[in-house]
């Protein structure tokens, strides 16, 4: 029997066959119109789905922009450091390799050790450090024998370096890892390793010198090796900043505050604020916060009771003690109280109410008119003008010479100081103001507190005739000498002579308190006032037994302060210097302002300021 | 009443033979085997190393097979039915006990060198011996219950082997196909809706004995978002790489999602998404069409035989094909899980090559013997 296809269940299967067909036709129709759905209606979405699969994008840190003095010497700058990595897919045996490198450079087994397990945490084509500040030595040797140490690579990085180091650190500051406080939408904040300034100037003009981070697409496979570089926008280097500071006065100044313990000083330009030098010791290297400071490290200079993180100059608040007797004696001229040619007599102390202030000279001055009272710094006449004055009127001719304020200066480490008020006294303990209080004032002493950077501008403002000159430290537009626009004080000129001729006998007076400081160099005599501003009180018992304050714990000895300008004739550097601890002002300041004045003098950096900031003028903002 | 039966018309010289070859459906395999060492060039970034160099040698040698075997008359493929199928078998059970572990499962076995899976080889025989048997009862018998219990204990004996290796996919894909051919044998049509609302009724009990990642693939694929970078993640970078390849696609050599290996294994189970992310629905639709010319071949060659052997044989053939291309396909589109069922004559792989061109050396022969009238016996 044959089965053909002339039987009827022949046309049976072929109808089944039939509808097998029809079901692949629609499998095929179905899978086709899926495809039309994925590649052209959604084509769009996956295609950049696909583009964010395979296309990473490489932020390209920026280099710092350098910080450079009024000579256009660095101060801040970016060194090449040699850096050495393995590429462990290039190589079979790791361990061998590291090992076979620790023979050509100093290589610990904890480094070894340190390297195979960051080798497991990430894929094998990721160069892993092996050690960061190779010296040009190591590096040579390392590329010498680069034959023989397969996976072995090495690499030029930067890192922020200051040449004058401790001396300038207050004001340069340092950088330093990227805070969580400190994210912003800059892209280059989350680059690892990237450092931001953290202190002083590198943190004050931050945006300036950080630079815009640049961006490349690279290609990546599904592991993130990089293919091939799609595109690129490069880095832009931040913008170079410039300072009236003098580096080698800077240093000079650092090097004269190293004589003593603690202690700090600013030179200013008189005629336009400009910051010359400014240091505070002690200090502290700010290449080691760059390179990740030890515990150890920190704790010690956090604990130091010299406190060489702080910036004494513009952070420390002392009382001005006779170094105020200038606004005490403006105050009164003012006021009409005296004239030159008014006289007190000092027999060494003074009475007011059952209360006896002592002038620091027990046996009494005698007769003193104004200028013999700066020169002699008698306390007694300031206490008889203390009678006369309200501390009130005091407090608003202290503030016309910038103190008890933030100056607006440019290192937001600046502390206000504390000029007292009648009110403001009420407010704080909700007293009436004592008129012993007054007394106690007009010799800089009681709730008086100012910063050695406001002592300097109630100089410069004294000295250079009434201008009301601002500090500042970076060059840049806008920077100006009295002669363009600076604001006149409310103050007259004939007082302002008179206190500083005052000054002047403090240096050249028979019995000025800084006579020892005297600078013999022709035309370039100093003026000035010594200040000794007492830590705590003068007991009865200890005034009555005679104890010198030499003899205390150091830290009850008084602070040494010393405001001066020289030349006498025309002055155009000023000066404040203030030793913690130091003793007497003519002892222990006025000697060290003598030789910042008389270097300043001889470096001389005005001229080179003055070209600069006409250089300026010549492409204001007006013309362009 | 055998003997007779190999007298009749269609004694043909083997050169004769060779002309009325279905040269059309030679060209179309070639074809699509050509897209295929295509997809693989650029799969190695554009080099023939080291895979499209052995897919052409595999290529060659298969095609020399199929020729061959679309020589052998049709009547003595009948005669032998169960000598393959028996080969089979015992491969299979070899594999039980020499075969070396691949993806956690054994289905290969190693002879001389050559890496064989018997259960793709299997599909073939199997396809061949229900053919043989259903010729033989005749369609009338078809529907008589008792006459399909030994077909059934045929179908069950590789299926059991298979799901010791364990393959699920692969055991599936015969099931189906058995299912196929009891279909167009005619086989009754309740006897399917039975089986269809049991096995429904058993998912329940088969999802107990379903391994882990069985049915995690299960799971991925109900909610594919829930684990994007776990078993979720092939499917969706098979998809983004279709996707993406839009309408013209990327451009020969050009497809990232498979250059920078985002793509799973790109040679083989999900060629078809490198080939359509380079070459677009243009491209992915001229695959299909191509797919499809050969299963309408099929149909006619089916339709153009004589014998019920042949048709039935040359419609498994059919079958077993386009079940591959439409569970491959659905799957690197993310119609149904991931199943591990590699796209006929394009994936790289020897044995699914051979077994495919095994399958058409059959069609092509019974393309050749249409006319040839076989016996029941």
């Amino acid at each position: 029997m044959y089965n053909t296809l002339d039987s009827e269940n022949s046309h049976k299967l072929t109808r089944r066959a039939f509808l097998i067909g029809g079901f692949q036709l629609i499998g095929l129709a179905g899978l086709g119109a899926r495809l039309g759905w994925l590649q052209v209606v959604h084509g769009e979405q996956y295609k950049t789905l696909a583009d964010k699969n395979r296309i990473n994008v490489r932020i390209i840190p920026p280099q710092r922009g350098q910080i450079l003095d009024l000579n256009g010497l660095p101060l801040a700058v970016n060194k090449q450091k040699y850096q050495v990595f393995i590429v462990p897919e290039q190589t079979d045996d790791i361990r061998k390799v590291l090992f076979s490198l620790s023979k050509l450079i100093d290589l610990s087994d904890p480094e070894i050790e340190s390297v195979l397990k960051r080798v497991k945490e990430k894929p094998s084509y990721f160069p892993i450090q092996i050690k960061d500040n190779l010296t040009r030595q190591e590096l040579s040797i390392i590329e010498v024998n680069i034959p023989d140490l397969p996976g072995i690579l090495t690499d030029i990085g930067y890192f922020r370096n200051y040449p004058i180091e401790n001396a300038g650190s207050h004001i340069i500051g340092y950088v330093g890892e990227v805070s969580k406080s400190d994210i912003t939408h800059d892209p280059a904040l989350n680059i690892p390793g990237f450092k931001i300034g953290k202190v002083g100037i590198e943190k004050a003009y931050d945006e300036t010198l950080r630079g815009r981070a640049g961006r490349a697409e690279v290609e990546v496979n599904v592991v993130g090796r990089e293919i091939r570089e799609l595109n690129k926008q490069p880095a832009q280097t931040g913008d170079n900043l410039e300072l009236s500071l003098d580096r080698d006065l800077q240093t000079f100044t650092y090097e004269r505050l190293r004589e003593s313990v603690s202690a700090s000083a600013v030179v200013m330009d008189a005629f336009s604020g400009a910051i010359y030098a400014l240091a505070s010791f002690p200090s502290y290297d700010p290449k080691i916060f760059g390179q990740g400071l030890s515990t150890k490290q920190w704790d010690e200079l956090v604990n130091d009771v010299n406190k060489p993180l702080t910036n004494k100059a513009i952070a420390g608040q002392y009382p001005p003690g006779s170094t105020f007797k200038m606004v005490t004696a403006l105050a009164a001229l003012k006021k009409g109280i005296i004239d030159a040619g008014t006289t007190f007599f000092c027999p060494g102390s003074f009475k007011l109410g059952r209360d006896t202030f002592h002038c620091w000279k027990k046996e009494g001055h005698g007769s003193v008119n104004l200028f013999s009272a700066l020169e002699q710094s008698c306390d007694t006449y300031f206490y008889n003008l203390a009678t006369q004055l309200k501390i009130d009127d005091i407090a608003e001719v202290a503030e016309e010479f910038g103190l008890g304020q933030k100056l607006g200066f440019e290192l937001t480490e600046e502390r206000p100081g504390l000029v007292p008020t009648s009110e403001w006294k009420y407010g704080r303990f909700g007293e009436r103001w004592a008129p012993g209080e007054t007394v106690v004032a007009s010799i800089g002493q009681g709730y008086l507190l100012t910063t050695p950077l406001q002592l300097a501008l109630m100089t410069a403002r004294i000295v250079n005739g009434g201008q009301a000159v601002s500090p500042w430290i970076t060059l840049k537009q806008g920077r100006e000498f009295v002669s363009s626009g600076i604001e006149k004080m409310n103050i007259n000129i004939h007082h302002l002579n008179l206190v500083k001729y005052g000054m002047d006998r403090v240096v050249t007076g028979e019995s000025g308190t800084a006579r020892g400081s005297s600078i013999y160099e022709v035309g370039m005599q100093m003026g000035g006032k010594t200040g000794t501003a007492q830590v705590r009180r003068i007991t009865k018992a200890e005034r009555a037994a005679g104890v010198k304050n030499e003899e205390l714990a150091r830290k009850y000895r008084h602070h040494a302060l010393y405001v001066g300008y020289a030349p006498q004739q025309d002055p155009r550097y000023v000066c404040a210097v203030v030793v913690e601890h130091g003793g007497s002002g003519s002892k222990a300041a006025a000697p060290v302002a003598r030789d910042l004045l008389l270097q300043a003098q001889k470096i001389n950096p005005a001229i080179k300021l003055q070209e600069r900031l006409s250089a300026g003028q010549s492409v204001s903002i007006d013309t362009l | 009443m055998l003997q007779r039966a190999t007298h009749i018309s269609s004694d043909m010289p083997i050169w004769q033979k060779f002309i009325n070859l279905n040269w059309g459906l030679v060209l179309l395999i070639l074809m699509i085997a050509g897209i295929g060492v295509m997809a693989l060039y650029s799969a190695a970034n554009g080099s023939f190393e080291p895979w499209a160099i052995r897919q052409i040698k595999r290529i060659v040698i298969c095609t020399l097979g199929m020729l061959i075997i679309a020589m052998i008359d049709l009547r003595f493929l009948h005669r032998l039915a169960y000598i393959p199928f028996l080969a089979c078998v015992i491969l299979l059970l070899c594999v039980e006990f020499i075969g070396q572990v691949g993806m956690g499962a054994q289905r290969w076995i190693d002879i001389g060198g050559i890496q064989l899976q018997p259960s793709e080889l299997t599909k073939i025989a199997l396809i061949v011996v229900l053919a043989r048997y259903f010729h033989a009862i005749g369609e009338e018998n078809a529907k008589n219950i008792l006459m399909l219990i030994f077909p059934t204990i045929l179908t069950l004996i590789p299926v059991g082997l298979v799901l010791m290796q364990p393959d699920l996919g692969t055991a599936l894909m015969l099931l189906l196909n058995a299912g196929a051919i009891f279909f167009i044998s005619g086989a009754p049509i309740w006897l399917f809706l039975g089986i269809i609302i049991c096995g429904m009724g058993a998912l329940p009990v088969i999802w107990q004995f379903l391994h882990d990642y069985q049915k995690q693939r299960v799971l991925t694929f109900l909610n594919p978002e829930t684990d994007p970078l776990g078993s979720g993640y092939h499917i969706l970078q098979s998809k983004i790489a279709l996707g993406s390849g839009g309408l013209e696609g990327k451009g020969f050599l050009q497809g990232t999602q498979s250059h920078l290996n985002f793509l799973p294994e790109k040679q083989t189970d999900f060629i078809f998404t490198l080939w359509a992310e380079e070459w677009g629905l243009v491209g992915g639709l001229f695959l299909l069409f191509l797919m499809g010319l050969v299963m309408a071949y099929g149909h006619w060659i089916a339709y153009k035989s004589h014998s019920k052997f042949a048709q039935i044989l040359v419609l498994g053939v059919t079958i077993n094909f386009s079940l591959y291309v439409l569970i491959n396909i659905a799957m690197v589109m993310g119609v149904i899980p991931v199943v591990g069922a590699p796209l006929p004559l394009v994936s790289y792989g020897g044995t699914s090559m051979l077994a495919v061109m095994a399958g058409f050396g059959l069609v092509l022969s019974a393309s050749v013997h249409r006319d040839s009238k076989i016996p029941r016996i």
